[in-house]
């Protein structure tokens, strides 16, 4: 036997104890949020009537299955505010995916053609942002876009605006929170296809009469393409359920999923109905996340 | 010339100058509104460390600083400890039953939405009847953040030279000890930055947090959170800027044990 195989064997069993604690607090869980959010709301802490409960027998069981109620996914489908909601998550995250490839391909390009020393500092500089706290990362933009922050009054001193504009929430300070927050993770998969690249297919493109914008459109770009479906997936994802961003630059006037979701848990206390959308919200992120699993094993493949 | 279609041209330096200004500006302000000594925000009153003092005065800020803090610190141990065993059963456990279902189970959590692990967590503790607090926010925090340091060290493993252990087992060593000797020593440096990263990561984090905690036990973001949505404070500046101190120290400290890292790899890539 191979000493490789001997080592696999005391390897597997280190798997032991992160398996059982994923297991246990993040699998089960999602049994938890699936149960409840086919329970009745009632008015009792915790809020909502018990589905199953095992150590009553099979009848007990039975029974439970009898009550099991769909009400709260009819609701979601029935309300308007539920469905407006659903919609307006997707249109956020598919507007700023775009906006965010517009602004990060460019910068990763740049990254990307630095000399070799250079680029280690760049993508230091890209990845310092993602360790410092988002929170306050959408602060320092209110501290900026208020009423009488910095914007205005730059935008007023050069006479731009003969008035304060109001910034805060309004989409438009969502957007630029939204693309702020998620920029590195666009320039990081991008970066990583583009200076993988070989130079010498552009070389090559040269030779043959390529202009340099017609060598990036035929060469570069189609090359680029897992790169970019990464960095797209990769932000898509988590905006769709993105909370503390239009929380706190949003209006107030349609909400994103997780935003009611949270209103639903934290101020109408119906846990059945936040569950409920828990699932839709998830059952909404099964494709694109399949699909960047699937873009990530034919990445290591092609790696290896 | 086909030297044309490589070079570095001005769009590219623009990009870049213009993409790194957009992400670092507004912080820099922060910082320096937090030395501010006007009480309106966004007048300059000189400079001063008004807000720093206030800060060290407000008990209920202060407390949560310290329960952040403690939870940061045994999260991102719980998390090093547990992420780095997931990623030797990763990288060295070649095939084994339910395989996928790990990896699926380590992965998904990175791009998963914090309301749903928030909502999901909270509903099994309340099962549990589990008293929340400290345990619980710590229990979350853990199991989001020992994803990250199951990638950060699996990555390390996956680039060292195997050829290392299979050269100490046939020179008799058992796995375990081959993997104490020379597989745990190179892999180090990954351990801190993974370490590192799951603190920032549970110092950062407000909706997980929210959903899992108990009255009276409030972390730092949340309370950040919750005067954030009030408005802006001169106290919230000087509070940012101190956390952004803080994470700063801790990128350099991962950064040079990353650098130790590769350096090491590549000695010992030739053996």
């Amino acid at each position: 036997m191979s000493a490789r195989r001997i080592f696999a064997r005391p390897a597997r069993l280190a798997a032991i104890a992160p398996y059982l604690w994923m297991v246990l607090f993040f699998l089960v869980p999602f049994a938890f949020v699936l149960k409840i959010s086919l329970s009745q709301t009632v008015i009792a802490q915790p809020p909502y009537t018990p589905v199953f409960d095992v150590t009553e027998g099979r009848a007990a069981l039975a029974a439970a299955f009898a009550q099991l109620s769909f009400d709260n996914f009819r609701l979601l489908i029935s309300d308007n505010l539920y469905i407006l909601s659903y919609l307006r998550s997707l249109v956020v995250a598919v507007t700023s995916t775009l906006i965010l490839l517009l602004i990060g391909y460019p910068i990763a390009y740049g990254m990307a053609r630095l000399p070799q020393r250079w680029q280690a500092v760049a993508m230091m500089l890209v990845i310092v942002p993602f360790w410092t706290s988002f929170l306050i990362r959408i602060y320092a933009w209110i501290n900026i876009l208020q009423h009488d922050g910095l914007l205005n009054q730059i935008l007023l001193a050069l006479h731009i605006v003969s008035a304060p504009v109001v910034w805060l929430s309004t989409d438009s300070a969502m957007y630029l929170g939204i693309v702020y927050s998620y920029l590195p993770f666009m320039i990081l998969p991008l970066y990583a296809t583009l200076s993988k690249m070989d130079g010498s297919l552009l070389e090559a493109a040269g030779d043959l009469g390529a202009s340099p914008r017609q060598a990036f459109w035929l060469v570069t770009f189609p090359l680029s393409l897992p790169g970019v479906g990464a960095g797209a997936l990769l932000c898509f994802i988590p905006i769709v359920g993105e909370f503390v961003i239009p929380d706190l630059l949003a209006g107030s006037d349609t909400l994103m999923i997780g935003q009611t979701l949270w209103l639903e848990f934290f101020t109408n206390k119906d846990w059945p109905v936040a569950s409920a959308a828990a699932v839709a919200l998830l059952l909404l992120l099964v494709p694109p996340l399949v699909l960047y699993d699937r873009l990530q094993r034919r990445q290591l493949k092609a790696d290896s | 010339m086909a030297h044309t279609v490589t070079r570095l041209t001005r769009f590219n330096m623009t990009s870049l100058a213009l993409g790194l200004a957009f992400l670092y500006l507004p912080i820099v302000i922060l910082v320096i509104y937090s030395f501010n000594a006007s009480r309106l925000v966004t007048v300059w009153g000189g400079w001063s460390l008004r807000w720093y003092h206030e800060f060290f005065n407000d008990r209920a800020m202060l407390d949560a600083a310290w329960m952040s803090l403690s939870v940061g610190a045994v999260s991102a141990t719980l998390a090093t400890l547990l992420g780095t065993l997931a990623a030797v059963a990763l990288a060295r456990g070649e095939r084994f039953r339910g395989r996928a279902l790990f990896s699926g189970m380590l992965y998904s959590p990175l791009v998963m939405p914090e309301v749903i692990s928030g909502l999901s967590l909270l509903l099994l503790f309340v099962a549990l009847n589990a008293e929340r607090g400290f345990w619980t926010v710590t229990i979350a925090h853990t199991t989001l953040t020992m994803c990250f340091v199951t990638v950060v060290v699996q990555s390390r493993l996956s680039a060292l030279d195997r050829s290392l252990e299979e050269a100490a087992m046939d020179l008799g060593c058992d796995p375990v000890r081959a993997f104490l000797m020379v597989t745990l020593p190179l892999i180090v440096p990954a351990i801190v930055a993974g370490w590192m990263l799951a603190f920032t990561l549970s110092l950062d984090d407000v909706v997980i947090a929210s959903f899992t905690t108990g009255p009276g036990s409030a972390t730092l973001p949340i309370r950040i959170y919750s005067e954030v949505r009030l408005g802006v404070k001169p106290e919230i500046n000087a509070i940012c800027t101190l956390v952004i101190a803080l994470i700063a120290v801790i990128i350099v400290v991962a950064s040079f044990a990353s650098k130790l890292s590769s350096a090491r790899g590549e000695s010992a890539a030739p053996l």
